[in-house]
């Protein structure tokens, strides 16, 4: 009978470390972000939960009137329409040169280009903070060596958004490149021999074969990059702290200075949950399009 | 195939060779330029020589770098990524549950770990700070180290990877008389190397590269990790690029080595279409 018993809980032995682990870092606080987010939540209320009330929507409404939430969230938005569109174009595009050749050079490039996916954020962040440089920086130097003149990278308020975007494309190519290869790798020879018979160009095979082929990785690529760019972080928060004149801000930062800055932890748990509906409905909004284009 | 067509196509894949070369010489500049001006007196750095290379090498950077509290940071991030290992310990644990029993309850909670996946970690952030700071963890390693120990997709892949063992292996282990656990250390383990490879590797990078965690709970220096001093390093040294580049140096070059050394691995780990 206890051997029984044994034998029914041994696989809960087994998942119960994680199990807790998720259910204590990741379910749990869900629901209290939640909460939380109905709350006047601060710094007072987390020494006195007496002083800590519900105030309604009253959070959520005072975002939409904070100018500096609106930035933040424009921002997002100017990161997302360039961003997403720039990495899925760049690591297919690197992705069909790659697969071109099977020799070292190309074993080389596959290397080469995902190289700064796996480097912390932090220390590349801080390298290009110096590649930047208005003055020292290696990116002025060749443009003034051809003849260009200094650009303001990370101090003009127009110039500051692009040269994150830079940099994030930079890190983000290799990981979705190495997707993209693999579908790649997966499309059988005999479509393009076929293809080749009927006198196909090298173009029209790329249109018509390659990237019909990759449809459920561009999918995939473009659901996680966009997610990813809802949470853009690392890059502004190391290199420009938001500014200049918070043109950097990111909703994601706007959670963090609320949140550990100024210790407004209701308010800023109500941006958090802005952000998660926006990425729900984005999300939402891909997965149908991919439906529609399926059975049309 | 016609001679032509041949040429043709040896002729394309010269020009994409070329494209290429170009496209990755900008995309490993940054890292050239880091390693190389971390040699450099800041000097140099400052009177702005225009030379890639540095004019008189020298390794007082790192010097500074060690003497700026470095070697804290280093063992606070070592000893993290130890216990990440730990963490990815009960990931296997995990994905072997939910792949070889069945137990009531276990669709349920496999699409509760999946749906963990789609939490922003900018939403679970306060929360998890909160309920630290109820745990008297706030600024501690312990503290540091809970909130990333598990993750769903690792669990997921763990899963994935040991349903596909065969259940015969299993069967005859059992009835020699072989329990759970030693099956788990000695035949689900060892058949999983190619997983576990794959997985360690990132841990290794997710523990050396630990940021948000270490820099919300740490108050103290005493707890800062590679990545938070690195920071603090930047906002303390604004314009000693020499310093900031010889530490950025320290943090990227080893996880390059590393990642050269077990590419293979890593590069066959993410056909996402085709096989389950």
């Amino acid at each position: 009978m206890k051997n029984n018993l044994m034998k029914k809980l041994m696989p809960y032995t087994f998942i119960f470390p994680a199990l807790l682990l998720l259910i204590l870092f990741s379910i749990i606080p869900i629901i209290i972000s939640l909460v939380i987010s109905f709350t006047n939540l601060d710094i007072t209320g987390l020494g006195n939960w007496g002083a800590v009330k519900f105030i309604g929507l009253s959070n959520f409404i005072n975002l939409f009137h904070d100018s500096l939430f609106l930035q933040a969230v424009g921002n997002t938005l100017f990161y997302v329409v360039i961003g997403v569109p720039a990495v899925i174009a760049l690591s297919l595009a690197i992705a069909i040169m790659i697969n071109f050749g099977q020799n070292r050079f190309f074993k080389l490039m596959r290397l080469v280009f995902y190289t700064p996916s796996i480097t912390n954020t932090v220390a590349v962040a801080v390298v290009w903070t110096f590649m930047y440089n208005p003055s020292t920086g290696l990116i002025n130097n060749i443009l003034n060596q051809i003849g260009l003149g200094s650009v303001g990278w990370l101090t003009d308020q127009n110039v500051a958004k692009i040269a994150l975007i830079i940099l994030a494309v930079w890190k983000a190519i290799g990981l979705n490149m190495l997707i993209f290869l693999a579908a790649l790798q997966g499309i059988p020879k005999d479509f393009y021999e076929a293809a080749e018979l009927d006198g196909a160009s090298w173009w029209q095979q790329t249109i018509h074969i390659t990237i019909p082929s990759l449809k459920f990785s561009i999918f995939f690529v473009s659901v996680t990059t966009l997610i990813g760019w809802f949470q853009f972080f690392d890059e502004p928060f190391v290199m420009t702290k938001g500014g200049p004149l918070g043109s950097t801000n990111s909703v994601a930062l706007f959670v963090y200075q609320n949140g550990f800055q100024q210790s407004n932890f209701g308010y800023a748990a109500s941006a958090s949950f802005v952000m998660f509906a926006a990425i729900i409905l984005a999300t939402l909004i891909q997965f149908k399009l991919q439906n529609k284009q399926q059975n049309g | 195939m016609s001679n032509s067509l041949l040429k043709s196509q040896q002729n394309s894949r010269f020009i994409v060779s070329v494209i290429l070369a170009v496209f990755g010489f900008i995309m490993i500049l940054p890292f050239l330029w880091m390693f190389l001006s971390s040699f450099k007196t800041n000097a140099e750095i400052v009177q702005n020589t225009r030379s890639f290379f540095p004019k008189q090498w020298t390794l007082e950077n790192y010097r500074n770098l060690f003497h700026s509290g470095f070697t804290l940071y280093l063992r606070n991030t070592l000893i993290i990524t130890f216990f990440s290992f730990v963490g990815m310990l009960f990931n296997a644990m995990a994905g072997y549950g939910f792949a070889k029993f069945k137990f009531k309850g276990r669709g349920v909670l496999f699409i509760m770990v999946l749906a963990t996946m789609m939490i922003p970690g900018q939403v679970t952030m306060i929360p998890v700070y909160l309920i630290l700071n109820q745990m008297h963890l706030t600024n501690t390693l312990t503290g540091i180290i809970l909130p990333g120990l598990v993750g769903a997709f690792s669990i997921f892949l763990f899963r994935q990877f040991i349903s596909n063992i065969s259940d015969s292996i299993l069967e005859a282990a059992r009835l020699d008389g072989a329990s759970e656990w030693y099956m788990f250390w000695h035949i689900i383990l060892p058949i999983s190397k190619p997983v576990l490879a794959v997985q360690g590797i990132l841990t290794f990078i997710g523990g050396w590269n630990a940021f948000l965690w270490p820099l919300i709970l740490a108050n103290d220096e005493k707890y800062y990790t590679l990545s938070v001093g690195l920071q603090l390093l930047q906002g303390q040294h604004t314009t000693d690029y020499g310093i900031q580049m010889a530490g950025s140096s320290f943090m990227v070059i080893p996880i390059i080595i590393i990642f050269v050394i077990f590419q293979k691995y890593i590069l066959q780990g993410f056909n996402i279409q085709g096989d389950k």
